[in-house]
């Protein structure tokens, strides 16, 4: 099995808005770090979720499954997270639209753009 | 911090198909009965109706001299073998490659069919993503199904390992209520069990694939429940019979 090329850094910005950097890959060998750093943005009390992916290298098709899966999770979650993504080439901004991850999770370019909204 | 990537090409640039507004068929083989695909939207876990389950079904293959790549490479080439009987997929001309759309036409539960062998259910798949250990197809408006099913292998223990693995709902409550009562569940797993076991077969491999349930949301989503309107079996059901006056008609 590969191992996991995905580095991650959990950021409060307050105001219950928690930053997850991801720098390197999104494929199914992410799953754990990527729940982990969920978790741990959870624990300290985030109630928007803001994926930045301007360190994202390559994501495959299992990595747009975890994206859903992190989706629901935060959909569940009590009470419900709000999931934003900043960062996103135009690349992955076109993957988001295949997969139609762009009408269930808010894309902005920046952090502010996010925040503000 | 927040700037999008500088690289213009990502490594999985090649990887990934263009969106698209609406399928079309005309890089699709000839042949089926090509109902609901043509002029319809992608659907996608995101999109569907019932509940969210992610469902991985896999085979060893111990002494088989292929690696991942070589299995992927046989299992693209020849995918429509390794389907259970009744069921067809007429893909696309070029190979399965991003971006392409395939026809399914798909037996009931049970492996059920029309008089003449004809299929139950018309409907289509678009390869979303393909590399060399993997590939994915999403699911068009009408399918049973809503979701991400991704075809790969690996390495795993000195053995090669083929994997299905589908995130998916049903797209409507029509379909919601066949899995419900298990109909839907049993005819989804037996046809990747048996999919897997011909793929095994392949590979001089007599495999015992596994198969792991898991519901990710438990939620219908109400909002999709009018996806009832495209729902390709009823569409196929009404279409039957002028299938088969067809048939006969060729016969004639």
């Amino acid at each position: 099995m590969s191992k996991p090329n995905l580095r991650l850094s959990v950021r409060p910005l307050g105001g219950g808005c928690c930053a997850i950097d991801l720098f390197g890959e999104v494929t199914a060998f992410a799953e754990n770090s990527l729940m982990d750093a969920y978790t741990q943005a959870t624990g300290a009390g985030a109630t928007t979720l803001l994926l930045n992916f301007s360190g994202l290298e390559y994501m495959n098709s299992s990595g747009i499954g975890l994206l859903v899966t992190l989706l629901i999770r935060a959909n569940r979650h009590t009470p419900r997270q709000r999931l934003l993504a900043v960062g996103l080439s135009e690349h992955y901004r076109q993957i988001f639209e295949l997969t139609r991850l762009n009408e269930a999770i808010g894309i902005y370019a920046t952090e502010a753009e996010a925040l503000a909204a | 911090m927040t700037e999008p990537a500088p690289n213009p090409a990502p490594r999985d640039a090649g990887q990934w198909a263009r969106p698209v507004d609406k399928l079309n068929l005309s890089g699709v083989q000839a042949g089926g009965i090509r109902l609901n695909v043509e002029g319809r939207h992608l659907t996608g876990p995101i999109r569907g109706f019932g509940q969210m389950w992610q469902k991985t079904y896999w085979v060893r293959l111990p002494g088989a001299a292929a690696a991942p790549a070589d299995v992927i490479a046989v299992w693209k080439a020849e995918f429509p073998n390794f389907w259970p009987k009744g069921n067809r997929f007429y893909g696309p001309l070029t190979g399965i490659r991003p971006g392409e759309v395939a026809v399914l036409n798909l037996a009931g539960p049970g492996g059920v069919t029309a008089p003449g062998d004809t299929p139950v259910i018309a409907t289509g798949i678009m390869v979303i993503f393909a590399d060399d250990v993997s590939f994915s197809f999403m699911t068009p408006e009408g399918h049973i199904l809503a979701g991400l099913i991704t075809f790969s292998a690996h390495t795993d223990e000195g053995a090669t390992v083929a994997q299905v693995q589908a995130l998916i709902r049903t797209m409507d409550p029509l379909y919601e209520l066949m899995f419900r009562v298990g109909i839907g569940h049993k005819t989804e797993d037996d046809f990747w069990l048996a999919t897997l076991r011909s793929l095994a077969a392949r590979f001089g491999v007599n495999g015992l694939p596994q198969l792991r349930s898991a519901l990710v949301d438990p939620r219908v989503q109400w909002s999709e429940a009018k996806n009832v309107w495209q729902n390709a079996a009823i569409r196929t059901g009404l279409y039957l019979p002028v299938a088969l006056l067809k048939k006969v008609f060729r016969r004639a």
